[in-house]
C-alpha cells in the first residue's frame, strides 16, 4: 500500500499543454501513472501526444473519464482559480505544483477546499510518488525505490537528496510526498505522518522542515501521542540568519518559535531522531530499527 | 517587498485612515522649509527598511526650523543596520494622549488573516507580547465575510474606553483589513495608533509588507520600489531571477532549491566553515542565470571559495556546468570552486566540465568538506 496515490489513481494534468505540464505529463506517463486528461481552456477536443484527450473544463474531463486526482502545473497568476476549478469538479486530492500564489489568495482557496472534502497538496510542492507505483508531480523517478520507508517533506530539492541518500544504501520508499513550502499549505506533516502511520507498509518515516511557522512542533507533539512508528527528522535552516523579521507582528504570532534550535528541540522531546545533515538519514534509520 | 513608512502613509490616507499631515526630503534645506511651512515643532524621521529607527539615532524631535535641518543632516546619509538613509519624513510633533498597538498579518496555523491589537503600544510590543501575551487580544477573521462591524468594535473596546474613539478605531481596523486585500499585503501594522488631546484616533507610524507574489498584478505598488535603499548584490540578484542573501562567511554557495540551500549551509557550518552567501537559483536553471550567479558570489571580496551543489530535478546539471564554462570564459575566477551536481543530464554535465578543465563531485559531504578546505587554505 501506498497513501494518496496508487494504481487507481486517475489523473488529469491542469496546463497539460504548456511547457511545464507538458514536460511532467510525459514523465508521469512514462512512469507509469494513469493519465486519463488533461486541461486546457481552448484546446478541448484535442488529443495530447495524440493519446490523452483534452477538455476545456475540469467538470468535462471528470466526467468522460473518471478522473480522481488532478495536478496543477498552470501559472501562478491562475494556478487559485484552477485549484478552485478542481474542487468544484468533485476531485478528492488536488495537487499544485506552482510557485508564487499569493498567501492572501490561499486564504480563500484553503476554505473553499475543506468544504468539499477535498485534499491538497501544495502549492510551491514537487508532489508525490509512491515508487514502482504511482508519480503526481514532479519528484525524478529515477531516484526513488519500492520500499518502507515514507517521505514527507517541506522542501524539495534537499528531498531529493534524502531520497537520493536512502535508496543508494538500499532503503526504499512507500510514499514520498512534498507538502510545500509557501506558508498556507493544504496538508500538513500531520496529516502525512497519519497516513503513514495507518500504512500497513510503512515501517518508519523521515520528516524533513526549514525554518519558519511552527508546523514541525505540532507534527512533533503528534508523533510523541500517536506514532508508533521510528521517526527521523531534519530540519533545514541552522545557519539562517534572524533577520528578515516581518515586523513585529510577525515576533507576536511566532515568537522565537519559528528557528532551527527550536524545532530540534521539540523533535527530540518528541523521541524523534534528529539528523544534523542529510547524510545522516541513513545511520539514524538503521539505529531505530 | 518592503515600503517607506511615507509610502504606507499615502496608502492608508487614500484609503480613509486618519494621518497626520507630513513630507519627504532629501536635503536639510526640504527639511527646513518644510519645517517653517508646519510652523511648529517637528519630527525628522530616518526613512529605512530596518527596525529600531529611534534606537539608533534616526528618529528626533526639533523645536525649530533651524534644529530640524541640523537633525536632518545628521539623519541623512547615516547608516542603520547596514542601510543608508536617503529619506526623511517630517511631520508636525503629534500631542500624545495614548497609544496603542495595531496589525494584520496572514497566521500560518490559522490560516487565516489576524488582526492583532493592544493598548499598550509604542516601541516595545514585542516585549509586551513576550512577557505579557494576554494585553494582547487577537481574531481571526473568515476571509469569505472579512472583518466584521461588531468583531472590529470588540477589539476596538479592548483600547478604548469612549465609545466615540472606539469607533473611530474600528473604522480604522476594517479599513486596514480591506487594504490588506486591495494591495496584497502580507503584513499591515500602525504602531502607534495614538489619540491625541483633542480625542482623534490617528496613525501615527505604519508598517506595510507587500507578498513579493503580489506585485505583478498590482503595478503600481511595484512601482514603489525604492531599489536604492536595498543592498546592491540583492538587487542585482533579483534582476537575474535569484534569490540572495549576503552573510559573512568565506564560503560561495550556490545552490538549486531553498530547502538544499538552507542544508548546504548548514553542512558548511558543520564542517567548521562559514558561509558567504544563502543564492537559490530556483527551479528552472538556464546558463546565463549560473553566470548571473556567479558574479554576484565574485563580487564579494570576502569570499575564498565557491562552492556549487546541485541537484538536478527540473534544474538540469548540464545547464549549471554550461554557466560555470560560459562564466569563466567571461571573466577570470580567482577563488577555487567546488562543484557537486547530480541528478537529471548529470553525465553531460561532468563531460562539459571535464573538457573545460573542471573536476565534479557526486557526493554532498565530499564537495562541502573540500570547500571548507579550500577557504581556509
Amino acid at each position: 500500500m501506498s497513501i494518496f496515490i496508487d494504481q487507481q489513481t486517475r489523473l488529469v494534468v491542469q496546463g497539460i499543454t504548456g511547457r511545464d505540464g507538458s514536460f511532467h505529463a510525459r514523465q508521469m506517463i512514462a512512469y507509469g501513472t494513469t493519465v486519463v486528461a488533461g486541461v486546457t481552456p481552448g484546446k478541448g477536443g484535442q488529443r495530447f501526444d495524440d493519446t490523452v484527450p483534452v477538455f476545456d473544463t475540469v467538470a468535462e474531463a471528470v466526467r468522460e473519464t473518471q478522473a480522481n486526482t488532478a495536478v496543477i502545473y498552470v501559472p501562478a497568476a491562475v494556478a487559485a482559480s484552477a485549484i478552485f476549478e478542481a474542487a468544484d469538479a468533485g476531485i478528492p486530492l488536488i495537487v499544485c505544483i506552482t510557485e508564487g500564489i499569493p498567501v492572501l489568495d490561499m486564504t480563500r482557496v484553503l476554505p473553499f477546499v475543506h468544504e468539499r472534502g477535498a485534499r491538497l497538496i501544495g502549492p510551491n510542492c514537487p508532489g508525490l510518488i509512491s515508487p514502482g507505483r504511482s508519480k503526481v508531480g514532479i519528484i525524478p523517478g529515477n531516484i526513488c525505490r519500492p520500499g518502507r520507508v515514507g517521505v514527507v517533506s517541506r522542501s524539495g530539492t534537499l528531498t531529493y537528496e534524502i531520497i537520493h541518500q536512502l535508496s543508494t544504501q538500499g532503503w526504499g520508499q512507500s510514499t514520498c510526498i512534498g507538502i510545500g513550502g509557501d506558508p498556507l499549505i493544504g496538508t500538513n506533516f500531520i496529516q502525512c505522518l497519519s497516513g503513514f502511520q495507518a500504512d500497513a507498509e510503512t515501517d518508519a518515516i523521515v520528516m524533513i522542515g526549514e525554518i519558519g511557522g511552527t508546523d514541525e512542533q505540532q507534527a512533533a507533539e503528534f508523533v510523541q501521542q500517536t506514532v508508533t512508528k521510528p521517526v527521523v527528522g531534519f530540519i533545514a535552516g541552522q545557519t539562517a540568519p534572524p533577520g528578515r523579521r516581518m515586523g513585529h507582528a510577525g515576533a507576536i504570532i511566532s515568537g522565537s518559535s519559528g528557528t532551527a534550535a527550536e524545532k530540534m528541540a521539540a523533535f527530540a522531546r518528541a523521541g524523534i531522531a534528529v539528523m544534523k545533515r542529510p547524510a545522516d538519514v541513513v545511520p539514524l534509520l538503521r539505529e531505530r530499527m | 517587498m518592503n515600503l517607506h513608512e511615507y509610502q504606507a502613509r499615502d496608502i492608508l490616507r487614500q484609503r480613509g485612515i486618519p494621518v497626520p499631515p507630513g513630507e519627504v526630503a532629501t536635503t536639510p534645506d526640504q527639511v527646513r522649509a518644510i519645517a517653517t511651512r508646519f510652523g511648529d515643532r517637528v519630527v525628522v524621521k530616518a526613512q529605512v527598511h530596518a527596525g529600531g529607527r529611534g534606537k539608533a539615532g534616526g528618529v528626533k524631535l526639533a523645536a525649530t526650523p533651524a534644529e530640524a535641518a541640523e537633525h536632518a543632516s545628521k539623519i541623512l546619509g547615516m547608516t542603520i543596520k547596514g542601510l543608508t538613509v536617503r529619506h526623511v519624513l517630517v511631520t508636525p510633533a503629534a500631542d500624545i494622549a495614548s497609544e496603542s498597538y495595531l496589525g494584520i498579518i496572514v497566521d500560518r496555523a490559522a490560516q487565516r488573516p489576524v488582526v492583532m491589537v493592544s493598548a499598550a503600544g509604542g516601541i516595545d510590543i514585542e516585549e509586551v507580547a513576550a512577557r505579557t501575551p494576554e494585553r494582547i487580544h487577537r481574531l481571526a477573521v473568515d476571509p469569505r465575510y472579512g472583518l466584521l462591524g461588531h468583531q472590529a468594535l470588540g477589539l476596538a473596546l479592548t483600547l478604548y474606553r469612549d465609545i466615540a474613539q472606539a469607533r473611530a478605531a474600528a473604522d480604522i481596523m476594517q479599513r486596514l483589513y480591506a487594504a490588506c486585500y486591495a494591495i496584497g499585503a502580507s503584513l499591515i501594522e500602525i504602531n502607534p495608533l495614538v489619540t491625541t488631546r483633542d480625542g482623534a484616533v490617528t496613525a501615527l507610524d505604519a508598517k506595510i509588507v507587500i507578498d513579493d507574489n503580489e506585485l505583478e498584478r498590482h503595478p503600481e505598488i511595484a512601482a514603489l520600489r525604492d531599489s536604492g535603499a536595498e543592498a546592491p548584490s540583492e538587487v542585482a540578484a533579483r534582476a537575474a531571477g535569484l534569490t540572495f542573501i549576503k552573510l559573512d562567511g568565506t564560503v560561495g554557495c550556490c545552490v538549486n532549491g531553498a530547502g538544499l540551500a538552507m542544508a548546504t549551509m548548514d553542512l558548511v557550518k558543520y564542517y567548521g566553515g562559514q558561509p558567504a552567501d544563502f543564492l537559490d537559483i530556483g527551479g528552472r536553471s538556464n546558463p546565463q542565470k549560473v553566470v548571473s550567479a556567479l558574479k554576484i558570489i565574485t563580487a564579494d571580496p570576502s569570499v575564498r571559495a565557491i562552492l556549487f551543489n546541485i541537484f538536478g530535478g527540473i534544474t538540469r546539471c548540464d545547464d549549471v556546468a554550461n554557466g560555470i564554462v560560459q562564466a569563466t570564459r567571461e571573466f577570470r575566477l580567482t577563488v577555487p570552486l567546488v562543484i557537486r551536481l547530480t541528478g537529471t543530464n548529470e553525465e553531460l554535465a561532468v563531460k562539459i566540465l571535464t573538457q573545460a578543465g573542471f573536476s565534479a563531485l557526486t557526493d554532498m559531504d565530499e564537495a562541502v568538506k573540500q570547500s571548507v578546505a579550500q577557504a581556509a587554505a
